[in-house]
């Protein structure tokens, strides 16, 4: 929950700031590169615990089934809210 | 489509050095994602409030909002219940149980391995770390094909952190609130799922 607090601090910064106009466009920028940054840090720590290394193949198609199976669940579900009580689409263009 | 490739080249390069033990341990153990993450929630916080269109759609929302959580926790019960079925080995309990992580993994697997057996665990460690992969790889596919709300549900608890800056770039910023009040819903159910499910 700590993290909420670097979010909420950006929130006030950045509404401070909201009437410069390059403030959005600069944080865009840092943001996508920060992005690929902890991404590239993930894939470390990944990389280097070993107990993940050694259960990616026997544990790896179990947990693969099971997330694939969350994600289109939830992505299908969703798709029904957000046409029932969001009038939106679930596909764009 | 070329951000999930970046993306993914520089997950597969960071594993890849991690492997190759090109860092010292000494540099890992001050925890840079970490900070890696604060700077980050930090930018997108900033890009939240200089942008005057995000708090006109929270307030249009407002309680419809839970719906969203609500959506990604039936949704995911219905998609692990059934694939249960194609995994051996792994119990219908168990599978709601990894299921219940929403890719909240560092808590699910901890409280899994506590409770339900460190195998089931390490399952949910990895199932849960693949959900978070798997958002951040196809967000911008899941809300062309699936809606605005997909690359959301689908980052499950990681939607107001890892995933949030993915999900504003595929979905735009209006929808980083609904996004944030996503994963803090998500984030608080997961471990009174998991301790409800498997006692």
């Amino acid at each position: 929950m700590q993290v909420l607090l670097f979010l909420a601090g950006g929130v006030f910064v950045g509404y401070l700031l909201r009437s410069r106009k390059n403030v959005l466009a600069v944080a865009e920028r840092a943001t996508t590169w920060s992005l690929y940054l902890l991404i590239f840090l993930l894939g470390i720590s990944v990389g280097t615990n070993e107990a993940v290394v050694r259960a990616l193949g026997r544990l790896g198609m179990q947990a693969l089934v099971l997330s694939v199976g969350g994600i289109v669940g939830s992505v299908l579900v969703g798709c029904l809210v957000s046409r029932m009580f969001f009038d939106m689409r679930c596909h764009e263009k | 489509m070329k951000n999930s490739l970046i993306i993914l080249t520089c997950l597969i390069a960071g594993i890849l050095v991690g492997l190759l033990a090109l860092v010292p341990r000494g540099v890992l153990e001050l925890d840079p994602t970490l900070y890696a993450l604060y700077a980050l929630l930090f930018l997108v916080g900033v890009e939240i409030g200089a942008n005057t269109r995000v708090w006109q759609v929270a307030r249009r929302q407002r309680t419809k909002i839970l719906l969203v959580p609500l959506a990604a926790v039936l949704g995911t019960f219905l998609g692990v219940g059934l694939c249960s079925m194609l995994v051996p080995g792994v119990g219908f309990r168990q599978s709601l149980a990894v299921g219940s992580g929403f890719g909240y993994y560092t808590l699910a697997s901890v409280l899994i391995a506590e409770i339900g057996g460190k195998t089931l665990g390490v399952l949910a460690l990895l199932s849960n770390i693949m959900r978070e992969m798997a958002t951040l790889l196809t967000a911008p596919l899941l809300a062309r094909y699936f809606g605005r709300l997909a690359p959301i549900v689908s980052g499950g608890a990681t939607s107001m952190d890892t995933t949030l800056p993915i999900i504003t770039r595929s979905v735009g910023t209006d929808f980083a609130v609904i996004s944030v009040v996503n994963g803090v819903v998500l984030t608080l159910l997961a471990p009174l799922l998991i301790t409800a499910i498997l006692r």
